[in-house]
């Protein structure tokens, strides 16, 4: 650090890449003083005018404001408060046009002036040594202050620093071509930026307070060299004059010869920078209780007649100062917003100066002509050497064409400080600035486009784990209770078996059901599916028919049971016989008819004979009555059978009960016969009917 | 009421692309003047007849691409393009050499890579050595200068070689080269290299008449005007001063080694500097801003690399003079010279 501050008492300062000497035409303001202007009819104050956050608003629509009420108030560390410029009626709260090259709309206070210019109460505080920080810090907050060179970053964090500050750099290099308004301060308001340097110096207890400024500014140096002679701290450095020099990094290159790495803030090397103008405004804030509503803007180019630098009010529309200064009515009409290297042209004159505004250009057409045509690109590398930065503004200019991002990132396009050396210097007018700055906006919105897509892929990776673990758990519950659904099955309850039955039932309906869809749906493959549906036809028919048979067998059972108390073994016989010839209806009618005839013979055979026999006569006349009644029996059986023959072709099963027939003695014999026989008959009925139904199939 | 809205910045130098050209066209014109003097006007027809055709060619390339025609016809690149070859050929050539090579200059080399800009190769130097390759003989027919002729040549006469190949006394290119005392005459360059394949010494090659007082008769004189008008075009700020420096500083070099490591077989390095190509190669080949590397590093590596290759080429190549080679194998590196050479950032390592 010696050797920067020997070399920057001797004057030796350093030179940074490249710059540029565009004409300086600071003669047409230079001689001129600050003039006050008249309060505007109107004024439209942005709530925001610096890099941050906007503040909340404290007014509404119709309140009365006197000339410095805080209009809002800051909420965040990046907020910073505006204030009214002068009394008056708030007459609208809108979105209205503001000073930013896209021309586009923000929300604007507007205030319509009541010409009285009342103050607000004011403390006075003269020793401002006696201030802590704090309470300079929140003085300087709640002035509204932000840095006033042109980027307009909040100065209350910028100076909140606990770091050890080597080097307080105080701005007042104006380079740009035709501003005058720094120099004009300086000499009109000296000691008043020293106290403000005195104040920053209390903030940040540099080392070394260092003012930088370029050599074509004679009479500002040699007031600040007067005022700031007591001071050992304070050096002021001539610098040549050369464009960029007031750009930031390269003020730090050429007074300390330190190169600020990319992507660092200076704050972080030691090196706090402030415009000379905030300083003006601090001493305001901190001394007077004066919040910044005013600022010096120079209204300068050769098509105004009286080109001179002002004390405008914020949000002063900018054709308020145009016609201050005279701007006749012209075809071409050309109004810039800043300086001819950095400014932006303004889409119309209703548009209000802010806290950054430290010029308003408006050229005549020879002055700064109208865009020359574009030609093509003849890689003559002047660009290259006026950068600043060092960059390679052709290839730069090549891929952004390309839409090359990857290319020119690697090209460092962000450290672009966007100045305009290069393209003032093309030969073929290639606007190099304007082809970067599309670039870095179609980067960055790549960019949140990037940051977005690579939120949706965490969340979707997330639900998939989510949705897997699910689907686990799931099949853990699906297992436990399948283990438990067997093992009550198996345990042998009633309960258990019932369940089993049921769900048996259950899945031979759900195969049916399924097999039958399989033959409706599935017409194409007759090889698998019909094999498949005859197993399952054949499992569910075999499954239905032991259903059946169960069920048969417990009603037997049933029957069985209730069979032992009947009357005659025949009629038991035959009705045992009954549910064993299911197929054989006839014959189970047959041998009904044949058992009530006998029933009511034996009870004829009672009545006639008493006293003949005992077992037998009894037995006889029951054989006898019996063989009557068998007669008359067959006789109708035969022809009811026959009928039903015919019907169920069952002719050779009667032949012998024909041939019963003829033979009366027989006829006993037949009885038992007919029995045996209808026994035998049926049972061959029945052979008969299986034989049929296997055919049949 | 529309108000102009442009993007900053909104100052500009006010130079542009053709007042370039400009500015290095009339440059050549002390160079074209000496050749004149000392060669007659041959180079001059050629001059006229490549700026013809590159006209004509790059109007109708630039109607068939539908580019707007009267801004980019005369911004001068083709004009340019078509005086150096002019200046490059020999003064007898036939009329179609220059209107071929022109062709093939603006049509080709220029227009089919892009056009103005995007040109990989100097056009010029491209079709010099494509014509010295497709036409040797009539590429290598130089003819020598005005007092060492002993026929004489005018306008009308020359005018007629050209076109026809004869004078109008019926003399032939061969017969107008032929010295006095029979012998066919080349350039100073050709001479010592065709005598040191014959055995002969440089001290030796250095008695031709050809060679004359210090390096060769005419030739040194064009070589001085060009460089002239360098130095001229580098105060201008018109092409960049490192790239003829490096490139001639290389040279010099290259031949002192030689030379001091054997005088009798390697010529001096005047020699070099002032002979055939040399300072036209320098100052207005190499300083072409499209075919030559961007960066100062860059420029430095590829005039160095000119220098280095034209040396090779004129002491174990197969030509005499060799700057139309060396340019076009530099402007296959400069891509590859621009990636390795490219400046450090401001704040980056």
């Amino acid at each position: 650090m010696e050797s920067v501050i020997e070399r920057i008492e001797q004057g030796h300062f350093w030179k940074y890449h490249g710059g540029i000497h565009p004409p300086e035409m600071k003669f047409l303001t230079t001689d001129k003083p600050i003039r006050p202007l008249a309060i505007p009819k109107e004024l439209v104050l942005p709530i925001q005018q610096h890099i941050g956050n906007a503040g909340e608003l404290l007014v509404k629509v119709g309140d009365n404001v006197v000339k410095g009420q805080p209009l809002t108030a800051s909420s965040s560390m990046m907020a910073v408060p505006v204030h009214a410029p002068t009394s008056g009626t708030i007459t609208a709260i809108e979105q209205s046009i503001i000073a930013h090259p896209s021309g586009l709309n923000d929300l604007c206070i507007k205030i319509t002036p009541d010409g009285e210019d009342k103050w607000r109460k004011r403390y006075i505080t003269p020793n401002y040594q006696s201030l802590t920080k704090v309470e300079i810090l929140d003085k300087i907050i709640n002035a509204g202050i932000s840095g006033m060179g042109g980027a307009g970053f909040p100065t209350h964090v910028k100076v909140n620093t606990n770091a050890q500050i080597n080097y307080l750099i105080i701005n007042a290099s104006e380079c740009e071509p035709y501003i005058t308004a720094d120099d004009l301060l300086i000499r009109e308001h000296c000691s008043a930026i020293v106290d403000g340097i005195k104040i920053l110096d209390q903030l940040l207890e540099p080392a070394f307070i260092l003012i930088g400024i370029e050599d074509n500014k004679p009479e500002a140096i040699k007031t600040l060299q007067k005022e700031t002679q007591d001071i050992e701290k304070i050096k002021v450095c001539v610098l040549p004059t050369k464009y960029p020099t007031g750009g930031e990094k390269q003020l730090i290159m050429a007074l300390t010869g330190t190169e600020v790495p990319t992507g660092v803030i200076p704050n972080s090397l030691g090196i706090v920078m402030q415009n000379i103008a905030t300083c003006f405004a601090i001493a305001d804030a901190v001394i007077h209780d004066t919040p910044l509503i005013k600022r010096v803007i120079t209204v300068s180019g050769q098509s105004l007649e009286k080109p001179q630098n002002v004390w405008a009010l914020l949000g002063t529309p900018v054709e308020f100062l145009l016609s201050q200064c005279g701007y006749p009515e012209q075809v071409k009409k050309h109004i810039i917003m800043g300086g001819p290297m950095m400014g932006f042209s303004l889409p119309n004159t209703k548009v209000p100066v802010i806290k950054t505004t430290n010029c308003i250009l408006a050229p005549s057409e020879a002055e700064i002509p109208n865009q020359v045509k574009e030609v093509e690109c003849i890689r003559c590398g002047q660009c290259a050497e006026v950068c600043p930065s060092q960059l390679l503004p052709q290839d730069l200019q090549w891929s952004a064409k390309a839409q090359d991002h990857q290319q020119l990132n690697k090209l460092n396009l962000f450290d672009c400080i966007e100045c305009g050396a290069c393209a003032y210097v093309c030969p073929s007018h290639i606007p190099l600035v304007h082809y970067y700055r599309i670039a870095k906006a179609e980067i960055r919105q790549q960019n949140l486009l990037d940051i977005q897509a690579e939120k949706a892929k965490q969340r979707f990776e997330a639900r998939k784990a989510r949705l897997e673990r699910d689907k686990i758990a799931r099949e853990e519950k699906h297992k436990k209770s399948a283990a438990a659904r067997q093992a009550r099955m198996n345990a042998g309850t009633v309960q258990g078996n019932q369940e089993k039955s049921a769900v048996a039932a259950a899945l031979a309906r759900v195969k049916a059901k399924k097999s039958q869809n399989n033959t409706d749906n599935k017409l194409n493959d007759n090889d698998v599916q019909p094999q498949e549906e005859q197993q399952t036809d054949k499992k569910s028919q075999v499954a239905a028919a032991i259903a059946r048979a169960k069920a048969k067998k417990v009603a037997a059972q049933k029957v069985k049971e209730t069979q032992i108390t009947a009357d005659t073994k025949q009629v038991t016989v035959s009705q045992e016989q009954l549910p064993e010839k299911p197929a054989n209806k006839a014959e189970d009618k047959k041998s009904k008819i044949a058992a009530a005839v006998a029933k009511a013979k034996a009870k004829k055979a009672a009545s006639s004979a008493d006293a003949k026999s005992s077992a037998q006569s009894s037995d006889d006349i029951k054989q006898s009555s019996d063989d009557k009644q068998t007669k008359i029996t067959a006789a109708v059986a035969k022809a009811k059978t026959k009928k039903q023959l015919k019907s169920t072709q069952l002719q050779h099963e009667l032949t012998p009960d024909e041939n019963n027939k003829n033979d009366a003695k027989e006829i006993n014999k037949t009885q038992d016969v007919t029995d045996k026989k209808a026994r035998i008959a049926a049972a061959v009925a029945k052979a008969k009917a299986k034989k049929k139904q296997a055919e049949s199939k | 009421m529309a108000y102009w809205i442009a993007s900053s910045p909104h100052n500009h130098q006010q130079s542009s692309t053709s007042s370039l050209m400009r500015l290095v066209i009339y440059a050549t014109i002390p160079g074209i003047i000496t050749q004149w003097y000392f060669f007659g006007w041959g180079n001059l027809i050629h001059i006229g007849l490549a700026v013809v055709t590159a006209l004509i060619a790059e109007f109708t390339v630039l109607s068939l691409r539908e580019k707007k025609v009267s801004e980019q016809l005369f911004d001068g690149s083709a004009i340019l393009t078509a005086v150096l070859l002019g200046i490059s050929l020999p003064a007898l050539a036939p009329w179609w050499v220059s209107v071929i090579g022109s062709l093939f200059a603006i049509v080709i080399v220029k227009q089919l890579y892009g056009g103005l800009g995007h040109n990989p190769f100097n056009p010029a130097m491209a079709a010099y050595v494509m014509l010295l390759i497709s036409f040797p003989v009539q590429m290598t027919s130089w003819q020598p200068p005005i007092e060492l002729m002993s026929i004489a040549l005018d306008f009308a006469n020359t005018a007629s070689v050209i076109f026809s190949n004869f004078t109008f006394d019926g003399y032939s290119v061969e017969q107008l080269r032929t010295h006095i005392d029979g012998y066919t005459m080349a350039t100073p360059l050709d001479t010592v290299k065709t005598n040191l394949t014959l055995g002969m010494t440089i001290g030796e090659s250095m008695s031709n008449p050809v060679i004359g007082e210090h390096v060769g008769i005419g030739w040194q004189w064009i070589n001085v005007a060009f460089l002239i008008s360098g130095i001229f075009l580098i105060f201008k700020k018109a092409i960049p001063l490192v790239t003829p420096l490096s490139f001639l500083l290389s040279l010099f070099i290259c031949s002192l080694i030689a030379f001091l490591l054997s005088p009798d077989s390697n010529a001096s390095t005047l020699f070099h500097w002032f002979n055939g190509a040399c300072m036209l190669g320098a100052f207005f080949i190499l300083t072409d801003p499209v075919s030559g590397a961007t960066s100062v590093k860059g420029r430095i590596v590829f005039g160095v690399l000119a220098g280095f290759l034209v040396f090779v080429i004129r002491k174990f190549g197969g030509y005499p003079d060799a700057v139309a080679f060396a340019v076009l194998l530099c402007n296959m590196a400069a891509p590859l010279i621009d990636q390795y050479t490219r400046p450090r950032t401001y704040g980056h390592k």
